[in-house]
């Protein structure tokens, strides 16, 4: 059984083990993880073959868990930290970003902080407040992190392993709206390289490049537009921090028109960096400006209007179009 | 007829320097006893050594030679008894204060020094044997109370302590002040110490004042008293008193690695100088009170003793002949300390290749040498 076809939930699950097996020092901790198996049951069944020791369900304190972390990867072990839902990792904010990403600088290298934080990020899901955002931004901005979204389950069950075995902090967005889709898992496949973007999709007049659960919406985007006749390259980034400029520029070269969409809100994000680099390293091969798509500048709405707020497959051709008619 | 409250406070050497045990000291006199006379030395030694280099880091502050210092005069007792209790096994967490810790652990304190001056953010690597598990520096008040607990369930994990051998188990003690008691990460620690039983000992020292905010407004009890909140025995003790200092942190550790879990020591003492080079005591603190503390001086108590026990003014003379030395050569090994060259900035980011790190810095590189072509051509 080399391949199977598995939700990307449980593609994370089968990596998290997988990675666990591999190394003795791998442990888990997050709100609900153990017996719960996690809110999404993304680590269901882990405490039952690991036990208590490897998989934490510790007390209920977000700051907590990622500073005892921190501590726990100074005596060698790698923690992967789950933080229940996107918009309650705040209170670990100074852990996160003044101290797991400084520390390995601050030590000179002399110490090394291979801690994951996992993150269920991201709208379509039609949750209370503070379970939908998308809040990359932040922490791209900080120097020491690493940041990752797998828009698939055959790179989650990859990227994770790959996540946890690096010796840099790594924060690995999950978008939690595709947790449930299937797709297929090669378990004898080989380390992707969760640092690189890759076209997902071929088309030769206008790139769209997106992270995370935005890539299904953007090939959903690609699909129409090529029933209309349009030809468009969609890009799945899969590395926020750093972002892998390779592809998406050789994109840019081909097509010369981008769209950069994401859930995120749009105001000094993701998606301001890569246009901003795309004018910078490809002006004279763009033929119109580069447009993004993003969550509104407001906070994210109650559920109900939140199919307004997010990039949908019609607001990405409203964009192909404005990029067509340069 | 009013229930009469004992001292809750352990206190060995009264401020006259006599020795005369309060109520609260009986369970740690075990500790205290298995001291020498080469230790009460040892004790004052250090604690005149670290005030003299004190001030001198303060002299090099005002000459423009630090970038800031962080003054440890007062707290003397607290440090250098705590210090002296830890075995070479533990693992010691500081705040930003803690230079006689540091320099009884064995990291050489011009390390700090150079994190004052802006050559480095570390300063030393706690993971090189010399400097016996003493961790760097943690500026953002309290965040470090949390990697200590950290540490300690990874002890746990590892088997490392509670074995019934006190030569190898192993323990982490943390410091922090009366201000840090108020942060959230620590109360996390408390919390997070408690569930996981963590072989710890939670070192607070009460110096009275969080910069210009007295601890009255930090809480409305005595913080020893908070430790029983979260499950964790708290002790309150003199840290102007090397003696009960050492004793109470020796117990407390001993406890820790045979398996009692954590506990939290509050330690009296007061910081006589300004909370750093930055900062100007007078416009919120009283003389009298700052003169009611100087009169319980760690080292002239200490001093006093001595002197009852029948040590001679050559002792004291060569004492502070040996810490004008010491600073001495720290004020001159001051003035050597280089910069740091610019693309080292980029070294340590991360731990793996990263390619906006590795463009940044071949391109400084390029930047800079354009300006030596310029004038070469």
């Amino acid at each position: 059984m080399s391949v199977e076809n598995l939700p990307l939930g449980k593609a994370i699950t089968a990596g998290l083990r997988q990675a666990m097996l591999d190394d003795p020092t791998v442990l888990l901790m997050g709100e609900d993880i153990g017996n719960l198996g996690g809110v999404f049951r993304v680590t269901e069944g882990l405490i039952q073959e690991f036990g208590p020791k490897r998989v934490l369900d510790p007390p209920l304190a977000e700051s907590g868990i990622v500073g005892s972390a921190n501590g726990l990867a100074m005596g060698g072990y790698r923690p992967g930290g789950e933080l229940q839902v996107v918009g309650f990792i705040y209170p670990a904010f100074d852990q996160i970003t003044s101290q797991l990403a400084k520390l390995t600088n601050r030590h000179e290298g002399a110490m090394q902080f291979p801690v994951v934080i996992r993150v269920p990020y991201g709208g379509h899901i039609g949750a209370v407040e503070h379970h939908q955002e998308s809040n990359e931004a932040y922490f791209a901005h900080t120097p020491g992190l690493r940041l990752v979204s797998p828009s698939n389950p055959h790179d989650a069950y990859w990227m994770i392993q790959e996540a946890i075995k690096s010796n840099d902090p790594v924060m690995f967005f999950e978008p939690k709206s595709r947790y449930w889709p299937k797709g297929d898992v090669d378990f004898s496949g080989t380390n992707i390289s969760m640092h690189t973007s890759r076209v997902v999709r071929e088309g030769t007049e206008v790139t769209l490049i997106g992270p995370g659960a935005m890539v299904s919406t953007l090939l959903e985007a690609a699909e129409i537009a090529a029933s209309e006749g349009t030809s468009v390259e969609v890009v799945d980034l899969r590395s926020l921090s750093p972002i892998d400029y390779g592809p998406l520029l050789d994109s840019v070269r081909k097509t010369g028109r981008v769209v950069v969409a994401q859930e995120a809100h749009g105001n000094v994000s993701l998606g301001s960096e890569i246009a901003a680099t795309i004018a910078e390293r490809a002006f004279f091969s763009l033929e119109a400006p580069v447009l993004r798509v993003s969550g509104f500048d407001v906070p994210f709405p109650p559920a109900k209007l939140e199919t307004v707020f997010l990039p949908d497959a019609d607001r990405i051709l409203d964009a192909v179009d404005r990029a067509l008619s340069y | 007829m009013a229930h009469e409250s004992v001292d809750p406070m352990v206190q060995m050497l009264t401020p006259e320097g006599k020795f005369a045990p309060s109520a609260a000291s009986e369970p740690f006199l075990p500790y205290f006893e298995r001291l020498t006379d080469d230790d009460y030395r040892r004790f004052y030694r250090d604690m005149v050594t670290i005030r003299r280099f004190d001030t001198e880091a303060t002299n090099l502050q005002r000459q423009g030679q630090l970038a800031l210092w962080v003054p440890s005069h007062g707290q003397e007792g607290a440090q250098v008894g705590s210090a002296h209790a830890t075995k070479a096994q533990d693992h010691i967490f500081p705040a930003y204060r803690e230079h006689a810790i540091g320099m009884i652990r064995g990291i050489d304190v011009l390390d700090i020094i150079r994190v004052l001056r802006g050559v480095t953010h570390g300063g030393w690597d706690p993971t090189d044997p010399a400097n016996k598990n003493f961790h760097i520096y943690t500026l953002v008040i309290g965040s470090q109370a949390l990697h200590s607990t950290g540490y300690g369930m990874g002890i746990n994990f590892d088997g490392a302590t509670n074995t019934g051998n006190p030569d190898t188990d192993q323990a982490v003690i943390v410091y922090f002040g009366d201000g840090a008691t108020s942060q959230g990460d620590v109360s996390e620690a408390f919390v997070f110490a408690a569930s996981y039983q963590t072989p710890q000992v939670f070192f607070v020292q009460n110096n009275h004042w969080a910069i210009s905010v007295p601890v009255s407004t930090q809480s409305k009890v005595p913080l020893y008293q908070r430790a029983a909140g979260f499950g964790l025995p708290g002790i309150q003790v003199d840290g102007n008193d090397v003696f009960a200092s050492y004793a109470v942190t020796a117990k407390q550790l001993d406890d820790a690695r045979s398996g009692k879990g954590p506990s939290m020591i509050e330690a009296l003492t007061y910081r006589i100088g300004a909370h750093t080079s930055s900062d100007d005591p007078t416009k919120y603190r009283k003389d009298e009170e700052l003169e009611k503390w100087i009169a319980r001086d760690p080292i002239h108590r200490l001093e006093a003793f001595l002197k009852g026990k029948g040590a001679e003014q050559k002792f004291f003379d060569e004492v502070h002949d040996e810490a004008a030395e010491f600073a001495a050569d720290i004020r001159r090994r001051t003035l050597e300390i280089e910069n740091p060259e610019p693309g080292s900035m980029f070294d340590h980011v991360y731990s793996e290749p990263h390619p906006l790190v590795a463009e940044q810095k071949a391109w400084l590189a390029t930047y800079e040498a354009s300006f030596d072509e310029g004038g070469a051509e």
